[in-house]
């Protein structure tokens, strides 16, 4: 696998917002728009996020936030507007396409299979493999110990072969995140990872996200929970009726004024 | 990646502050309805065999496996299927038509007269005996014949569940029925009979035996055997049980969901075909209404080894031991002297036991 900065093949267009960020950005959304028949569901929204930038994006149901993210992760092409990704313009047909340049998506239901362990989780469609004589077969200790050294690195205490099915939502989600650092993804998008599970677990998963942070890892965290979204992110994004109404680093707002903006009491910010 | 390996791949064991690890007694084969099924297995065994003084003796074991193998191999195939959450009811009636096809081809190709038969056979210089070119060919081209249809068989059912998004219940019922009618029209419902140089050879290898062991008892080892080798270490066998522990998981990691579901199909027929095949060569005819509702028998074995009909559990050694206590049950009943209607009773009793026990043992541990 290859170093993630190696890969970048800067672009003279994506200039002004990458001095903004100092690094080049690795996802960029421009005049994002998006109807279904009569009904739009975006409208002309612009995005930047740098690598280890955990951006928050916050709205009511309804707001845009789920479209925006499956625009992002493939499962449907925008109306209008174009996205960048590390760089160069991108078209996403099918979600293999996101996820074949480096975006990872741990979904809300996580998408775990409770029958097989956490390794065979982790490498689920991307199996290791040996030969053994004319045979190609599974590489189950190889696949055992690269979980196990995915899971020290996000510093989870989960067997390699534990079955998902005994295991807690903080360990579940740590398998479902662990499965995005294998490709070596550049950003991670995950829908509410702390919706359905216990406050201890809350932190565990919390530092889930510090620990992608660290990596160089982009991340785009979509949550109802204030204290989470203030505690992670490096900015918050409030969407609302399909726009973008918010961007603002994290130090520069306030749970009162998010909410303001999710709510509409204020229109933007 | 830029992060050191610290642990050496050989010892993935670990200890954690807070999480401890499941005792050996509940992981993996020891916490699952094959488990307790092979110990009651084994306690019936011990039971019989103080019961009857003819239960172990060499000629009812022999009995006893061969005619568990005449089912077990059906089994495994219907197994996988099992494992995807979906069920094959046409195996019954695809055991029948496969044998009918392997015995009608090794007729036809051995009548001087018929289409294609001079490839095969010549007459003799007494101008009556029949033989064969190469000897052993027209047994193989035969058996590869009701393979072959077994194959389509299961491509259809495949295609329809996976591609057309027919339920398996729906598609399998209706194809049980296609296959038993098909049977009938090509013999105008006399069913068949091997014929010709090479039913011999035929016979020798579905009711012969090598040292004592059936023939059939051999192919199912071998065959189990494999069926292990592709659950637990290829990735055919990997995506199989993640279809049916969450097909939704499965398809969003980019497992190729129609695909495995219609390999497994196309399995499953194929062991029905081959078991169809066998069961003919020992009867020594395929007739019109062989192996009916034997999918059921099938089934049942399956459940009572430990394959769960939601999908994501099962494996050759549940099926096996599926199929042998019923065929155990069947014989104590036999030397027993019990009225033999009782068998079907009791077996709807063990599935429903072996489940029920399942039940109970997931709430206790």
């Amino acid at each position: 696998m290859s170093d993630d900065s190696s890969l970048h093949t800067p672009n003279t267009a994506a200039g002004d917002a990458a001095a903004a960020a100092a690094t080049p950005p690795v996802l960029e959304l421009k005049g994002i728009g998006k109807q279904f028949g009569a009904i739009r569901a975006l409208h002309g929204v612009d995005l930047t996020i740098s690598p280890g930038e955990v951006v928050g994006l916050m709205g009511d149901n309804g707001a845009g936030k789920s479209t925006l993210v499956r625009i992002i992760a493939g499962n449907f092409p925008p109306s209008q507007g174009s996205i960048h990704f590390g760089g160069r313009e991108v078209h996403f047909h099918r979600p293999m396409d996101s996820r074949n340049v480096g975006i990872e998506v741990v979904y809300q239901d996580l998408a775990l299979a409770n029958n097989l362990t956490a390794a065979a989780n982790v490498f689920l469609g991307r199996e290791l493999r040996r030969n053994f004589g004319p045979l190609r077969l599974l590489d189950h200790k190889g696949m055992e110990a690269r979980a196990l050294e995915l899971f020290r690195e996000l510093r989870s205490e989960t067997r390699p072969h534990d079955l998902v099915k005994d295991m807690s939502g903080g360990q579940r989600q740590a398998v479902a995140i662990a499965r995005t650092r294998l490709s070596n993804a550049r950003l991670v998008m995950m829908d509410e990872p702390t919706a359905a599970i216990s406050v201890r677990q809350v932190e565990q998963v919390l530092s889930l996200i510090h620990r992608l942070k660290e990596q160089g890892i982009a991340v785009i965290l979509i949550s109802h929970r204030m204290p989470d979204i203030f505690a992670v992110c490096d900015r918050v994004v409030v969407m609302r009726r399909g726009e973008k109404r918010a961007d603002k680093p994290i130090a520069e707002t306030s749970p009162e004024e998010v909410t303001a903006l999710i709510t509409g009491a204020k229109e933007a910010a | 990646m830029s992060v050191p390996s610290e642990t050496s791949p050989a010892s993935p064991e670990v200890t954690f502050t807070n999480v401890g690890a499941a005792r050996w007694w509940h992981r993996g084969v020891f916490a699952s309805q094959t488990a307790y099924v092979t110990l009651a297995l084994a306690a019936l065994i011990v039971v019989m065999s103080f019961a009857s003084p003819y239960f172990l003796t060499e000629g009812n074991l022999q009995n006893v496996a061969k005619n568990f193998s005449f089912i077990a191999i059906a089994t495994l195939g219907i197994t996988f299927v099992i494992i995807t959450g979906g069920i094959d009811l046409s195996v019954g009636s695809l055991m029948c038509f496969a044998a009918m096809i392997t015995s009608m081809v090794m007729t036809s190709l051995s009548t001087p007269g018929m289409p294609l038969s001079s490839l095969f056979v010549h007459l003799a210089a007494d101008g009556k005996t029949v033989v064969a070119n190469v000897p052993g060919l027209i047994l193989i081209v035969s058996v590869l014949a009701g393979l072959v249809v077994s194959l389509i068989v299961g491509l259809i059912n495949g295609v329809c569940v996976a591609l057309l998004g027919l339920s398996p219940f729906v598609t399998t019922l209706g194809m049980l029925s296609i296959v038993r009618g098909l049977g009938y029209v090509i013999s105008n419902g006399k069913g068949s009979f091997p014929g010709g140089p090479d039913a011999d050879y035929f016979y020798a290898l579905t009711q012969g035996d090598v040292y004592g062991v059936p023939a059939p008892f051999i192919y199912l080892i071998l065959l189990a055997l494999l069926m292990a080798l592709v659950l637990h270490h290829t990735t055919f066998g990997r995506h199989v049980f993640a279809i049916g522990g969450n097909e939704k998981a499965a398809e969003l990691t980019g497992v190729s969901v129609p695909r495995v579901k219609i390999e497994v199909y196309v399995v499953g027929a194929l062991a029905a075909g081959l078991q169809g095949i066998i069961i003919s060569g020992w009867l020594g005819s395929a007739p019109a209404n062989m192996a009916t509702s034997y999918e059921l028998n099938v089934i049942a074995a399956a459940v009572i080894g430990g394959a769960n009909l939601a999908g994501g559990i099962g494996g050759p050694l549940g099926a096996i031991v599926g199929c042998v206590l019923l065929e155990v049950i069947r014989n104590g009943l036999v030397l027993a002297q019990v009225n033999s209607y009782w068998q079907q009773t009791l077996v709807g009793v063990i599935i429903i036991a072996a489940v029920l026990v399942d039940r109970i043992r997931a709430r206790l541990l």
